[in-house]
């Protein structure tokens, strides 16, 4: 039941993408490039995305459990350390480089090209170095 | 403005939110697809595994429903008709992005999803500070790029 939850959740997330345009690295870059021809695609779907979850979430918890789970499993830190932030500006060169997120770089594997493989491989890459950095900055 | 690409984004948008409730009603997760990947990599999670899997399976053939069905619901700005655009670089530079993508994430605890989607819903001060830094250094970066380095392209 599990399995079948989390296929549905990600076939509409996969959907959502791809209706959105997010599967599209030149809308992406198109959105990040405010001096040039501005493309505010990603704004809507960003927009769409977070006041939905936004009223879902919500909804959703206020119940004492998830439905075929035994607990809603939420971040708990509060604090803003050098890991995050440093963490956050090296991923935002790499989106700007490239206009894939890792959603949308997975999501795009039905259309893989070598480029796309490439940066799918690293990224795996940099997950296994990232979990070899020391818990604590 | 291109209003049909702004429609079909924002329908998009609602999608992914749903996705994203979904998968917090029924099993209590955040939807952060670098979380949801690199723990299915990088980790044994103790029967975490077939939840993950099925939702990467279900990522991928989102997209590629829309290609079997032939639907014009694609949104690739250069060729309407298509469900999945082409990279904007090579080899080199996506490998360096892609580098840059997971070392990033992976320190950084999440993405566009995890924090961009998921933290912006939760208010989480976290995600807010994690989502505007990565935005404003993507938005620097494509200007360097494209008007400093490259030249207007």
């Amino acid at each position: 039941m599990k399995a079948l939850m989390g296929y549905l959740a990600g076939l509409l997330f996969g959907l959502g993408l791809a209706i959105g345009g997010m599967t599209d690295p030149a809308r992406v870059v198109g959105f990040l490039d405010i001096a040039g021809a501005w493309d505010p695609t990603l704004i809507f779907v960003l927009g769409g995305a977070v006041v939905t979850t936004f009223i879902g979430y919500r909804l959703v918890l206020r119940r004492d459990r998830p439905l075929v789970a035994q607990g809603f499993q939420l971040p708990t830190r509060r604090d803003l350390d050098a890991r995050l932030i440093g963490g956050a500006a090296l991923f935002g060169i790499g989106w700007g480089l490239s206009g894939y997120c890792p959603g949308p770089a997975f999501a795009s594997i039905a259309g893989i090209t070598p480029p796309l493989i490439a940066m799918l491989a690293a990224m795996i890459g940099g997950w296994f170095l990232a979990r070899r950095l020391p818990a604590k900055s | 403005m291109d209003v049909t690409a702004s429609l079909h984004g924002l329908i998009g948008g609602i999608l992914i939110g749903l996705s994203a409730v979904w998968l917090m009603a029924t099993l209590g997760r955040i939807a952060g697809i670098s979380g949801i990947l690199s723990g299915l990599l990088t980790r044994s999670s103790q029967g975490d595994s077939p939840w993950r899997l099925t939702f990467l399976l279900g990522l991928i053939s989102g997209p590629l429903l829309l290609m079997l069905l032939g639907s014009d619901l694609g949104n690739v700005a250069s060729a309407p008709a298509k469900v999945i655009g082409e990279p904007v670089g090579g080899v080199g530079i996506m490998l360096l992005a892609g580098l840059l993508v997971g070392v990033g994430t992976g320190i950084g605890g999440g993405c566009t999803s995890g924090h961009g989607v998921c933290g912006l819903a939760r208010v989480s001060t976290r995600s807010i500070v994690a989502t505007l830094t990565f935005l404003l250094v993507a938005i620097i970066t494509v200007y360097l790029m494209r008007h400093v380095i490259g030249g207007d392209v």
